[in-house]
C-alpha cells in the first residue's frame, strides 16, 4: 500500500500540475506580481532562485507563494513590500529585504490587512522597517523566520513582528535583531508567543500592549533595551523565558505595568540591571524563577498587591528586592536568598530566622538615586545590619518567614 | 635613605606581625576561592576586604611601628644624617613592608587558581594597585600623626579616629548631604567627594570595573562618562598618587621642624 502512496507522490510531483505558476528569470512568468495577477484562488506560485526587484505586491486571493531557493525579494527602501488582503496565505522561504523607512506610515516587508489564517515561515527578513506586521487578522502561524534591522534611534525604526488586533496566532521559533521591538502585541488575545530569540533591539525583546490570555513559554530575550515589557494587559502566562544581559542605564529584564492575573514560571533572569520592573501589578504569581546576579531582582513601585513569590532563587544581586514604600501587601515565602545569614537548627532546609529581602540601602537609592555611589561602603553595611535588627524605613510585614537553605531546582 | 629603608623593612619582614599579616591574606584568599569557586565573585568579596582593612591595618602598624622604633630613630638622629632620610626611610620600609604582604598573600593563592588564564586578572591587579596605593596613604597618615603626637595614647587615638573618619564617618557625612540636598543636581558634587576620600575613590574605582558601572549609571551619565572611561581610570589614580604625595610632603616638613 505505502510502494503505491509513494508512487502516487511521485507521479504527482512530476505532473505539470494544474494550480502552480512557476516564476524565474527565464520562465514564461518573470515577476512575482505578474504570476499573483493570473494565478486563480488556492493556487501554488513557486519562485526560483534569483532576485526580484518589486514592490506593494498586493495578494487579494488565497495562494500559497513557496520559495525553491531561497529567492530574494528585493524592495529597493520603497513602500510595503507584500501586502496580504486575503485568507489563507502561506508565504515561505523567502528572502525579503530592503524595506522603505517612512515617518508617517508603517511600511512593512509582508503587510497582513484582514487575513486569517495565515501562515508565514522560513523567511528571512532584512533591513527591514516593519517586519511582519499583522492587522485584524485571526488565527495564523508565524514560523521560524528571521527578522532584522540596523534600527540605530526608536523613531527611525520599527518593529520586528508586530500584530495589532488580532486573535489566535501562533508565533514560534523566529529569530529577532536590531530592530525596535522584536515582537509588539497590541490588543491581541488568546495567541502564543513559543521558542523565540529576540536579541540586540534597541526598545524591547517582546512588547504586550493592552493584549489579554497570551502566554510566551521558551524565548530568550538578550540584550536588549528592556527584554519583556508586559503593559495593561491581563491573564499573561510567561514561563520557561530566559533574559540575559538587558543591561544598561535604563534596562529591565522583565518590566511590569498595570498587570493582572499573570503567571510568571521557571524563568531565568540572569545580569540585567533591573531584572523584574514591577508598576501596578495585582494578583501576579512568581513561582520557580532564578535571579541571578542582577542589579536589582525585583523592584517594586508601588501600587502592587496580592502577589506571591515563592520558591524563587534570588544569587548574587546587587538587591535582592526594592520597594518605595513602607507598604506591603505581597507575599514573599519559601525562596532562597544567598544573601540569608540564618541558620537552620532542625535540618529541615528551611532557615529558622526568617530573613528581610529589603535593605535599608535600596530604601535610600530608591529615594535619592545618587546614593548608589555609596554600594558597598562600610557604612552602608553598618546601616543595613542596624536595620535588620529593627526595621524602621522598610515594611516591616516584609518578610520570608521560611527562606530556604539551599537553591532548589526544578 | 635606602640603607634606612633596608634596616626598617628587614626589622620588619622578621618581626611576626609581617607574618600574621601576610598569612592573614594568604587564608583569605585560600578560603574566598575555595568557597566561591569563581574567581570574580572571590575579586568581588575581596574588594569589601581590601577597602576597609589595608586603611585600618596600615594605620595601626604605621602609628605602632613609629612608636616603638622611636629609640632607633634617636639614635639615628644623632648620625650625620639627614632627618628626611631617615623619616622617608622608616616610612616606606613599613609600607613596602606591608604592601608586599598583600600582594603575596593574595597573590599567591590567585595565582595558584589559574588567576593568568582568568578574564579577572586586570581586575585583580586594579585591586591590589589600590590596597597597595590606601596602604602608603594610611602609612603616611599614621606618620603624620606620630611625629605630632609624642604622647601614645593620644597618637593612637588619633590614627583610629582618623581611620573610622574616612571609612565610616565620612560616608555618613556624604549620604546624609546626599539626601538633605537631593532636590538639587548632585553629580558633580557626588564626583567632587568621592575624590576627597581614598577609601571611596578606590572602593569606586573597583566597582566600575567590576561591571557595576551600569547601576551607577543609572543616576545620571556622568558618572559612566568619567569613571568609566581612560579618562576617569587616569584621573582616579592621579588623585591616588595626590593622595600619597601630599601627606610624604607632610612628613617631611614636620621631620625638619621636629624638636626630639
Amino acid at each position: 500500500m505505502q510502494r503505491y502512496l509513494g508512487l502516487l507522490g511521485l507521479l504527482l510531483l512530476n505532473l505539470p500540475l494544474w494550480g502552480q505558476i512557476r516564476v524565474c528569470a527565464d520562465c514564461e512568468i518573470k515577476t512575482i506580481r505578474e504570476a499573483v495577477a493570473l494565478a486563480q484562488p488556492h493556487d501554488t506560485i513557486f519562485v526560483q532562485t534569483g532576485v526580484y526587484q518589486e514592490n506593494t505586491i498586493i495578494i487579494n486571493k488565497p495562494l500559497v507563494l513557496l520559495g525553491q531557493g531561497q529567492p530574494v525579494i528585493d524592495g529597493n527602501h520603497n513602500g510595503n513590500l507584500i501586502e496580504i488582503k486575503a485568507d489563507s496565505v502561506e508565504i515561505a522561504a523567502f528572502t525579503i529585504r530592503n524595506v522603505g523607512v517612512s515617518y508617517t506610515k508603517d511600511l512593512a516587508a509582508i503587510l497582513l490587512t484582514k487575513a486569517d489564517h495565515f501562515y508565514i515561515h522560513d523567511n528571512r527578513l532584512e533591513k527591514v522597517f516593519f517586519g511582519i506586521l499583522v492587522e485584524k487578522s485571526h488565527h495564523g502561524r508565524i514560523v521560524n523566520n528571521v527578522v532584522s534591522s540596523e534600527a540605530e534611534e526608536e523613531f527611525t525604526s520599527g518593529n520586528g513582528i508586530h500584530l495589532w488586533s488580532c486573535r489566535d496566532v501562533l508565533i514560534k521559533g523566529n529569530e529577532l535583531f536590531g530592530l525596535r521591538d522584536g515582537i509588539y502585541l497590541e490588543f491581541v488575545e488568546q495567541s502564543t508567543i513559543i521558542d523565540n530569540h529576540s536579541h540586540d533591539n534597541i526598545r524591547y525583546g517582546l512588547h504586550f500592549m493592552f493584549s489579554n490570555h497570551d502566554n510566551y513559554y521558551d524565548n530568550t530575550f538578550e540584550r536588549n533595551g528592556a527584554g519583556v515589557a508586559v503593559m495593561f494587559s491581563k491573564f499573561i502566562n510567561m514561563k520557561r523565558n530566559r533574559f540575559y544581559k538587558n543591561w544598561g542605564t535604563a534596562s529591565f529584564g522583565l518590566l511590569l505595568k498595570e498587570i493582572y492575573d499573570a503567571e510568571i514560571e521557571n524563568n531565568v533572569f540572569e545580569e540585567n540591571t533591573i531584572a523584574i520592573n514591577i508598576e501596578g501589578s495585582t494578583r501576579v504569581n512568581y513561582f520557580h524563577n532564578d535571579l541571578i546576579r542582577n542589579g536589582w531582582a525585583v523592584k517594586v513601585a508601588g501600587g502592587c498587591y496580592a502577589n506571591i513569590f515563592e520558591n524563587n532563587n534570588f544569587i548574587d544581586n546587587s538587591f535582592d528586592v526594592s520597594y518605595n514604600t513602607k507598604m506591603n501587601d505581597n507575599r514573599f515565602l519559601g525562596n532562597y536568598w544567598s544573601s540569608y545569614t540564618g541558620y537552620d537548627l532542625n535540618r529541615d532546609g528551611i532557615g529558622d530566622v526568617p530573613y528581610r529581602p529589603v535593605k535599608l540601602f535600596s530604601y535610600i537609592v530608591g529615594r535619592t538615586p545618587e546614593t548608589i555611589i555609596l554600594l558597598r561602603s562600610l557604612f552602608i553595611d553598618i546601616l543595613n545590619f542596624s536595620e535588620k535588627v529593627s526595621p524602621v524605613f522598610t515594611p516591616d510585614n516584609l518578610v520570608d518567614e521560611a527562606p530556604k537553605m539551599k537553591i532548589t531546582h526544578d | 635613605m635606602i640603607k634606612v629603608l633596608q634596616y626598617s623593612f628587614y626589622d620588619l619582614i622578621r618581626s611576626r606581625w609581617s607574618y600574621v599579616y601576610f598569612l592573614f591574606y594568604l587564608v583569605l584568599g585560600f578560603a574566598l576561592l575555595f568557597l566561591n569557586n569563581s574567581i570574580s565573585k572571590a575579586v568581588i568579596t575581596l574588594m569589601n576586604v581590601i577597602v576597609v582593612l589595608t586603611p585600618m591595618i596600615g594605620t595601626i602598624f604605621g602609628i605602632m611601628y613609629y612608636y616603638s622604633s622611636r629609640e632607633f630613630t634617636e639614635l639615628l638622629l644623632a648620625q650625620p644624617l639627614r632627618r628626611r632620610t631617615i623619616f622617608l626611610g622608616q616610612y616606606l620600609g613599613v609600607a613596602l613592608s606591608l604592601t608586599l604582604s598583600l600582594v603575596f598573600g593574595l597573590g599567591l593563592p590567585f595565582a595558584f587558581y589559574g588567576l593568568g588564564q582568568s578574564a579577572e586578572m586586570g581586575n585583580f591587579a586594579l585591586l591590589l594597585l589600590s590596597g597597595a596605593f590606601l596602604t602608603f596613604i594610611f602609612v603616611a597618615l599614621a606618620f603624620i600623626i606620630g611625629l605630632r603626637n609624642d604622647n601614645r595614647i593620644k597618637g593612637f587615638s588619633y590614627a583610629i579616629l582618623i581611620w573610622l573618619l574616612l571609612a565610616v564617618i565620612y560616608d555618613g557625612i556624604f549620604l546624609i548631604s546626599l539626601i538633605i540636598f537631593e532636590d538639587y543636581p548632585l553629580d558633580k558634587f557626588t564626583l567632587i567627594a568621592t575624590m576627597f576620600n581614598p577609601i571611596d575613590l578606590s572602593r569606586i574605582l573597583i566597582l566600575l570595573k567590576l561591571d557595576i558601572s551600569a547601576l551607577l549609571g543609572y543616576t545620571g551619565a556622568i558618572f559612566q562618562k568619567f569613571f568609566g572611561t581612560q579618562t576617569g581610570l587616569f584621573t582616579s589614580l592621579g588623585v591616588l598618587i595626590v593622595w600619597t604625595l601630599v601627606p610624604v610632603y607632610f612628613i617631611v616638613r614636620l621631620a625638619r621642624k621636629k624638636d626630639f
